[in-house]
């Protein structure tokens, strides 16, 4: 409890403390921290000037927009797909592995990946005429963040195939036989009984996936540090720069955390809401 | 007919999309067992192939990015710190679970709904007072105080997982048991925690891995070069400009050789705790 609720109650209550002086200011470190380009760049979402970074905090919901749905398709595919595959454990086995080794090596393997010389993509791209288009995808602002995002979708999307896998045993046989015998097609099959009776672990995909993206750091720590320039930068991340890089502020610091930490207890409240009501 | 054809084509479907993981993994090793000259441009040309292992005792000593960043100790450090830290908040996780699971009091939802919210907590809302708290008890820069640290994060989603657990184990035995005159310890510690061997491995083996696989709490409390763990040595061999990548192969295998063995040990165990939602991130 020591670790857990004074932590809690003390970030809030740092967040409006100004750094070194200690002195009460009011929000003032949230205005400062909300009125950077770093967090939120205004000027390139209304007019696409002011640099090529749109802010953390729209990447933090670029993530959510562009990941999630990614990982919730895919997962449900592979599911699906290796349910009755020969040799379909084994592969799931190794799809999983992404959740089984540190995200910050997972993040060294998407750099390695999308080397411009030593990676496979390139690599490929080369070998099926399309070479011009080979590139260190994570070095450039048009192309860092969307490459960390739909990189990071080759790593959890493990996790998302494994929870429907388990979902898809717990379904009866019996409702596949009887919708056979009223001569259900596949496609109506998978949406008729598949899909409903895999709610519950679409909530549980969801929400877990929906935490991580809100509060991912090791990926962006490992591929692109934030760069170039402002451009792959979230929150978690700009709020260890914050705290431990010179010069080291813990006001602004607590102020970026309590908001990622009210981004996220949104979701979480809404997780307990509906496992409390099922 | 049609349905043979059919089933061929979602089998090669199948192992295509296995590929996208498998090539990947198999990249890294190659690159792990050969010269760096011959992989600097794609460890797919095979023109000239010289398998060694000069990478791995390169990443194990710290040849290029210095000792600080060596595998050896830097294996030694996860493992002091991953073994306590997994084993302890366990012990502790059971007993309150079974309190939990079997012995009404008053507020105990209250409690329990407490520690569904706090499992939802990220690791940045905690960090700064943390690192405050053990600034002030002498306890940054020690492998004590990330353990304490991974004890606390893990309680909430142990207890969680095991009351869980063991409100579906039979009361009938224990009833049975007590008739008999047995103490409540001696219940919990001869009866309910056989029963429950399959529960603690699923958390045995997660919380290995969790804290195995953390970086966010090692990069923040253990900020003495000297100390780092695995996980932290990866970036710095990694380095900011164009990696080494043979190196930076070889020492990423060794660092996730250890998560990847307990998961193959401990797979059953390790996906049942993954699929009730007990996933860190």
């Amino acid at each position: 409890m020591l670790f857990v609720f004074y932590p809690i109650i003390d970030t809030i209550y740092m967040s409006f403390l100004k750094e070194g002086t200690g002195e009460f200011v009011g929000f003032a470190n949230y205005a400062n921290v909300v009125s950077r380009n770093e967090f939120l760049n205004i000027k390139r979402l209304v007019n696409f000037l002011g640099g090529p970074s749109y802010g953390a905090l729209i990447h933090n919901i670029l993530w959510v927009v562009i990941h999630l749905p990614l990982c919730v398709f895919f997962g449900l595919l592979l599911a699906v797909l290796l349910r009755d595959v020969k040799g379909g454990t084994i592969i799931k086995s190794i799809v999983f592995l992404g959740m089984v080794i540190p995200m910050i090596i997972g993040g060294v393997l998407l750099r390695f990946i999308l080397d411009k010389d030593a990676g496979i993509l390139n690599g490929v791209l080369n070998g099926i005429g399309l070479g011009a288009f080979a590139r260190n995808w994570t070095f450039y602002p048009d192309t860092a963040l969307i490459t960390v995002i739909l990189g990071s979708v080759w790593i959890w999307v493990g996790f998302s195939m494994i929870v429907y896998s388990a979902g898809l045993e717990g379904i009866p046989v019996e409702l596949y036989e009887a919708a056979k015998i009223d001569g259900a097609s596949w496609w109506k099959t998978f949406w008729r009984i598949t899909v409903p009776m895999l709610n519950s672990a679409t909530l549980v995909v969801v929400t877990m996936t929906l935490l991580w993206e809100l509060k991912v750091f090791d990926i962006v720590y490992a591929v692109t540090q934030g760069g170039p320039g402002d451009t792959s930068k979230v929150l978690a991340y700009i709020m260890y720069i914050e705290a431990f890089e010179t010069p080291p502020n813990f006001g602004t610091a607590s102020a970026i955390a309590v908001i990622l930490t009210v981004m996220t207890f949104g979701f979480a409240a809404y997780l307990v809401w509906r496992m409390t009501k099922s | 007919m049609r349905v043979k054809k059919f089933t061929i084509i979602v089998h090669a479907i199948a192992w295509a999309v296995a590929l996208i993981w498998i090539i990947p993994f198999l990249g890294v090793f190659m690159a792990s067992i050969r010269p760096y000259a011959e992989v600097q441009f794609g460890w797919w040309n095979f023109q000239s192939f010289h398998p060694t292992l000069e990478n791995f005792y390169d990443a194990w000593v710290g040849k290029t990015a210095g000792s600080s960043a060596a595998l050896n100790t830097g294996l030694v450090h996860s493992l002091i710190v991953t073994v306590p830290a997994t084993f302890i908040p366990v012990f502790v996780a059971a007993l309150a679970a079974y309190s939990f699971a079997r012995f009404s009091f008053r507020t105990k939802d209250l409690l329990f709904l407490i520690l569904v919210l706090l499992q939802t907590i990220p690791q940045q809302m905690v960090i700064l007072p943390v690192y405050n708290l053990m600034n002030s008890l002498g306890l940054l820069n020690t492998y004590v105080g990330l353990i304490l640290l991974h004890t606390a994060f893990g309680l909430p989603w142990q207890i969680l997982f095991l009351r869980n657990f063991f409100s579906t184990l039979p009361i009938e035995v224990e009833e049975a048991a007590r008739v008999d005159g047995a103490s409540y310890f001696k219940i919990f510690y001869k009866i309910v925690l056989p029963m429950s061997l399959p529960a603690l491995a699923s958390i045995l083996s997660l919380q290995f891995v969790w804290v195995w696989n953390d970086f966010f709490f090692a990069l923040t409390l253990i900020q003495n070069p000297n100390m780092r763990l695995a996980t932290q040595t990866i970036p710095v061999i990694k380095g900011r400009y164009e990696p080494n990548w043979s190196i930076l192969s070889a020492a990423s295998i060794i660092a996730m050789i250890v998560p990847i063995a307990i998961y193959v040990a401990l797979q059953r165990y390790y996906v049942r705790g993954i699929t009730a939602g007990a996933v860190k991130g």
